[in-house]
């Protein structure tokens, strides 16, 4: 009896995600493997390939850099607002959130007026002669990096406020009053018990970053393409659907790998009593 | 009051947290006053005061389609969502079964899977192969993106939920069906309205999947707002980011009253 609802209320989602998700993509992933016989031909291809090579290392980086940008200035931020009254702190989270409902297009536009040939940085560093002419700031990696950590902070912040929230003031004010300084007790006390969220946060950012459309597509342009950009381009653009397949497959293994890596990192850095 | 003293002394990390804050919303901030002028590009400071540029969005007839038919397929797909999702909420927080661990991941795969392999799975999927319209793939395409909100957001609500209450109610000859309508929905209706609110606001934004999944006449606002920011510069962009971003706030305050009601109950 009780077997046949769980049945019943199941079968939708199941449905819908095994159709609509699961099906697609083995549709389209494949006939990647298939050159006469299963083969992996395409993919020795792709990484033998330097163009291919370079799309993928520089989305690996770019993503990479961004979380670490994220964690640098998230830490502290996150520790601030954790530690701040409760009346202060509920503000500072909503403020944090509402860049999170904003649309990623208009962030990224953001950043277009900003660092534009005539945008806002430019004009401002010509107007104080701290430059003779514009900067090339967009369409390069930097602009992305900018826009990915604009795109993703506040993703980590809400992750590390989430766990440093749990800390009570008690433990920190025992390991001062036990002779630690306040940054001795930050590194010693709350970065330890922080790690968990911090972990959480680096996963959502890095896998958040390395498969983002719009930010590399509005602040890459052509030159700087990555992975995320390159299947939109095969696909739509030059119709080529192999390549695209190939792609696919590789970002899905790769964002695979990582939240497993990282996440048995975390059950490791646990059972050491971290 | 001991926490507040400690706060004072730490002045380094009341800079780097206004630093931060300031990097979250100047650029915002920039645009809300770019999309005032009454010249012909974006420029801080703008030259002079006018709505033009609001009026221009309203007259733009490309960005007025894209728009009524954003609210439509996200109110669609978060519907269809919902429906599809809240019943394998509950059998996910209230059932132990063989696969249980396998299930919650397989629920879990739309959070996995990059959202433009998605898009492109779907466009390959749905258009190419099967021949369905646009419109039916992006319908579905949005609801597969959205759907672990309803799983997550919902089944969390199920489980804070006391199964005794249910059990009463069965006891006292209420069946299962009746049970659920009767005594879990009302009881889980904060969650199920932050899980709307959120996977809406979540399909209204879309990109990575939607850009897939356009065709001619058929463009999410997004999508139409990428395209025209690709090819054009002026500020109707920032006028309609302005609007969008009135959106996002109006949303935001929805959830915040919901969490209050939730926290109040």
């Amino acid at each position: 009896m009780r077997k046949k609802w769980m049945y019943i209320l199941i079968v939708p989602a199941f449905t819908l995600i095994l159709v609509f998700l699961i099906i697609p993509i083995l549709n389209s992933i494949l006939p990647t493997f298939y050159n006469n016989g299963l083969s992996f031909k395409s993919y020795l291809d792709f990484f033998k390939d330097t163009f291919y090579m370079k799309v993928f290392y520089r989305t690996l980086k770019l993503a990479l850099i961004s979380t670490v940008i994220c964690m640098v200035m998230g830490v502290p931020t996150s520790y601030y607002i954790s530690r701040s009254k409760a009346s202060i702190r509920g503000t500072l989270i909503a403020l944090i959130t509402f860049p999170l409902l904003t649309n990623s297009v208009v962030r990224s536009f953001a950043w277009i007026t900003i660092l534009g040939t005539n945008g806002v940085l430019n004009k401002f560093l010509l107007n104080f002669n701290l430059i003779h002419q514009p900067l090339k700031l967009l369409y390069t990696e930097f602009a992305i990096i900018i826009g990915s950590v604009y795109l993703f902070l506040p993703v980590m912040i809400t992750s590390l406020v989430g766990v440093m929230e749990q800390i009570e003031e008690e433990v920190l004010e025992a390991a001062q009053s036990l002779g630690a300084n306040r940054f001795t007790t930050f590194m010693k006390v709350v970065f330890p018990l922080c790690v968990p969220g911090l972990i959480v946060g680096s996963v959502l950012v890095f896998t958040g970053a390395a498969s983002a459309y719009s930010t590399p597509q509005l602040l890459g342009g052509n030159k700087n393409m990555v992975m995320a950009t390159l299947i939109y381009q095969k696909a739509m653009t030059l119709s080529d659907w192999q390549g695209a397949s190939l792609i696919a497959a590789i970002m899905i293994v790769a964002s695979v790998l990582v939240i497993n890596i990282i996440n048995k990192l975390a059950a490791r850095l646990n059972e050491r009593g971290v | 009051m001991k926490g507040e003293c400690r706060m004072k002394k730490n002045k380094g990390l009341l800079l780097i947290t206004i630093l931060v804050f300031s990097f979250l919303f100047v650029p915002l901030i920039l645009i809300l006053i770019t999309s005032f002028t009454s010249g012909d590009y974006v420029a801080f400071p703008p030259v002079g005061f006018s709505l033009k540029w609001y009026t221009k969005v309203f007259n733009t007839q490309s960005f007025v389609d894209a728009f009524k038919l954003s609210i439509q397929i996200s109110t669609a797909a978060t519907v269809l969502s919902l429906i599809v999702g809240i019943p394998g909420a509950y059998a996910m927080s209230r059932f132990n079964f063989k696969g249980k661990g396998f299930m919650k991941t397989f629920f879990f795969s739309p959070n996995i899977i990059p959202q433009v392999v998605m898009g492109f799975a779907l466009f390959q999927f749905i258009i190419i192969k099967m021949g369905l319209s646009v419109t039916i793939g992006l319908l579905v395409g949005l609801t597969v993106s959205i759907i672990t909100y309803a799983l997550r957001i919902i089944g969390a609500s199920i489980e804070g939920l006391d199964y005794s209450i249910e059990e009463a109610a069965m006891i006292l000859g209420a069946n299962k069906v009746k049970t659920f309508f009767i005594i879990v929905l009302p009881n889980i209706s904060s969650g199920i309205l932050s899980a709307f609110l959120l996977a809406f606001i979540s399909a209204f934004n879309n990109v990575p999947v939607t850009i897939f999944l356009s065709g001619p006449g058929i463009t999410t606002l997004p999508v139409a707002m990428m395209n025209y920011v690709e090819y054009n510069y002026d500020p109707t962009v920032s006028a309609l980011s302005v609007m969008m971003m009135a959106m996002s706030m109006f949303i935001m305050l929805l959830m915040e009253k919901v969490l209050k009601v939730k926290t109040v109950s």
